[in-house]
């Protein structure tokens, strides 16, 4: 029996090292997908009002095609993004910004929902259990900024990755199904990005280093209806 | 007439009202299956008043289903003997006005056969899940309730019976308005005074309904009521109408005082189109004010004019109810205080429009066709009827 010299050794273990760990990094993304959704992270946004263009559509665009949804805007279709244009009353200055499920910390919908199907992940992502949900639209009676749809009708060509169901309630994801791949941007604030406009930031509010959290540390931002005490994940700034 | 024609008369009668309940309760479950099949599109529902003519019926059903046991608890737990010959009847009604109720509001569900998961998982901070235990107690307690009044052995324990249903019923219509009470963003609700309403409602609504049917039962029977009862439970009807009036004005007070809501109010009070006119004609007019006439004026005050009266309440039931959640609903919420909305896609600062679709019409009444089988055939195969010494 020959005998194993150190070198030979050392070689043969880094390269059973090496083989060990290439797939680990490189399926790192799908390994992420297998970890629980963590509370140390609180996904949430800040909204720049200033730079959100009036009467562009590239967030709800890209949520649409993202998402696998119509983009009709009739009363019975689903919107889980959409453009809202206000003008102050006082003021008469008007400001343009997206407006969609705000990921409270204490959301009336989680609270209202009989089944249980109504439910905010460790990572503050609000979701709605399609198993479970059994369509009685108390959710949408409780949301306090109307960020809920129903599905009216029979759905076609669905995306394998964002399931939906006719009878049930649905809302934005925060993309949840980009996030537990890795990719730690909504569709929405890639678009917004892309047209130049920064007007989404999104992140970790649970990250003191991320930029969202430097950000909000720097500028006034407002919550909306901060007085109901739901403590959205979304933060509006020049609102 | 001799006994057997009129034995023959009373079961072709029967069969003729079961029949045609029947024929309600099919169109419902007609209509509930062509909803479940193209979904709620088929309605007149929408992403914003996403409640509509079902749930007026349901909860018209749910509440009066408390309140009819108005009649047994003033016997039961009062110990008023022309209530105590009522008891047995006020029960039934409960459970088949509840029955109605809740067979609506599962088969408006976007997916009704997912009801087994409402059972199975329950949410402890849900009042939709409260609700679940409270109804399906109340047909417990009350069908206990019924069976210690009709067993003669077990009568000792009616009183007791008695006692947990008027509790019982008490935290059910609680539930009921605490489901509009708990939900803080909307204008139209959200508002304490909504839980002590519910149960006033409750005890109009039910007696008008009891009062109904006792008017149906005896009319059968070729009996007329005892004018000393019917004093007294015209009498009563007309202080829960009173307390409704008396609470409504409470409740729409409190809103425009509270200086934000009373956009709201002139909505539903002024200038919102079909709701005033519900408000006003429907309710406070037709609902209230007439039946108060028909109960409390001198000339009036018969058989006939208190079972006249007793429609109106219902039919005024149904106003108030339409413009409460429909209404309530269609006003858009106040996401940005402050600003008026200019544009959006959907629908934000605009008054929804909502018609109500004739499946979902047919559904309602599909609720009360149950309750109505229910009765008639209970009133048939047992001794319901009420009997004064």
């Amino acid at each position: 029996m020959s005998e194993i010299n150190r070198r030979d050794f050392l070689r043969g273990s880094a390269m059973m090292a090496g083989l060990a760990v290439a797939p680990g990094m490189m399926l790192y993304d799908l390994a992420r997908a297998n970890q629980p959704a963590s509370s140390a992270v609180r996904w949430g946004m800040l909204i720049d009002t200033s730079q959100c263009e009036e009467g562009c559509d590239d967030c709800v665009k890209a949520c649409n095609k993202e998402n696998g949804l119509p983009g009709k805007t009739g009363p019975t279709d689903e919107q889980w993004i959409r453009k809202v244009e206000l003008k102050n009353v006082k003021t008469g200055r008007v400001t343009s910004l997206p407006m969609m499920c705000q990921h409270c910390a204490e959301p009336p919908c989680v609270d209202v929902c009989p089944t249980g199907a109504s439910f905010k992940r460790a990572d503050g992502i609000v979701l709605v259990d399609r198993h479970l949900c059994i369509g009685c639209r108390y959710c949408m009676m409780a949301c306090p900024y109307k960020a809920r749809s129903f599905v009216h009708e029979p759905l076609h060509d669905q995306k394998p990755e964002v399931p939906r169901g006719k009878g049930t309630v649905e809302s934005c994801t925060f993309c949840v199904q980009r996030i537990d791949r890795g990719k730690d941007i909504t569709a929405c604030a890639e678009a917004c990005s892309k047209a130049g406009h920064k007007a989404i930031l999104f992140g970790n509010l649970n990250d003191p280093n991320s930029e969202i959290s430097k950000r909000l540390k720097e500028v006034a931002s407002t919550q909306l209806r901060a007085d109901l005490g739901v403590d959205p994940g979304l933060h509006y700034e020049g609102l | 007439m001799d006994a057997l024609q009129k034995g023959r008369r009373d079961i072709r009668n029967f069969y003729f009202l079961v029949g045609l309940g029947l024929l309600v309760v099919m169109a419902g479950l007609f209509a509930a299956h062509y909803m479940e099949e193209h979904g709620h599109i088929v309605t007149g529902m929408s992403n914003q008043v996403v409640w509509g003519m079902p749930h007026v019926f349901a909860i018209f059903l749910i509440v009066s289903a408390s309140g009819v046991l108005n009649v047994a608890s003033v016997g039961s737990v009062f110990g008023k003997t022309p209530y105590k010959a009522r008891a047995p009847l006020s029960g039934l009604l409960s459970i088949a006005m509840l029955a109605g109720g809740l067979t609506v509001l599962m088969l408006d569900l976007g997916r009704p056969e997912r009801v087994i998961v409402a059972a199975t998982h329950i949410n402890p901070t849900s009042v939709f899940a409260w609700n679940v235990f409270l109804y399906s107690g109340l047909v417990a307690f009350v069908a206990i309730y019924l069976w210690t009044m009709m067993e003669k052995r077990m009568n000792p324990l009616s009183k007791a019976a008695g006692l947990a249903v008027f509790a019982w019923r008490f935290i059910l219509t609680t539930g009921t308005g605490l489901i509009f009470a708990f939900l803080v963003a909307r204008q139209a609700y959200g508002n304490a005074i909504l839980p002590p309403m519910f149960i006033v409602m409750s005890f109009a609504w039910g007696l008008a309904v009891f009062m109904i049917v006792q008017s149906a039962m005896y009319g059968w029977n070729e009996m007329a009521l005892n004018p000393a009862i019917l004093t007294r439970l015209k009498n009563l009807l007309g202080i829960f109408i009173l307390g409704v009036i008396y609470l409504v004005a409470i409740y729409h007070l409190t809103n425009i005082y509270f200086a934000k809501q009373t956009a709201f109010e002139k909505f539903i009070l002024v200038d919102g189109g079909i709701y005033p006119i519900l408000f006003w004609a429907g309710y406070f007019l037709i609902g209230s004010v007439l039946p108060l006439f028909l109960i409390y004026s001198p000339k009036m005050g018969t058989q006939r004019h208190v079972l006249l009266a007793s429609i109106l309440v219902v039919l005024g039931s149904f106003s108030f109810l339409y413009v409460f959640i429909i209404g309530g609903q269609a006003f858009p919420l106040m996401i940005f205080p402050g600003y008026e909305v200019i544009s959006s896609t959907f629908g934000d600062g605009q008054i929804a429009q909502y018609s109500p679709s004739l499946p979902e019409i047919l559904l309602g009444t599909g609720g009360l066709g149950i309750a109505f089988l229910i009765t008639t055939v209970g009133v048939r195969a047992l001794n319901f009827l009420p009997k004064d010494e």
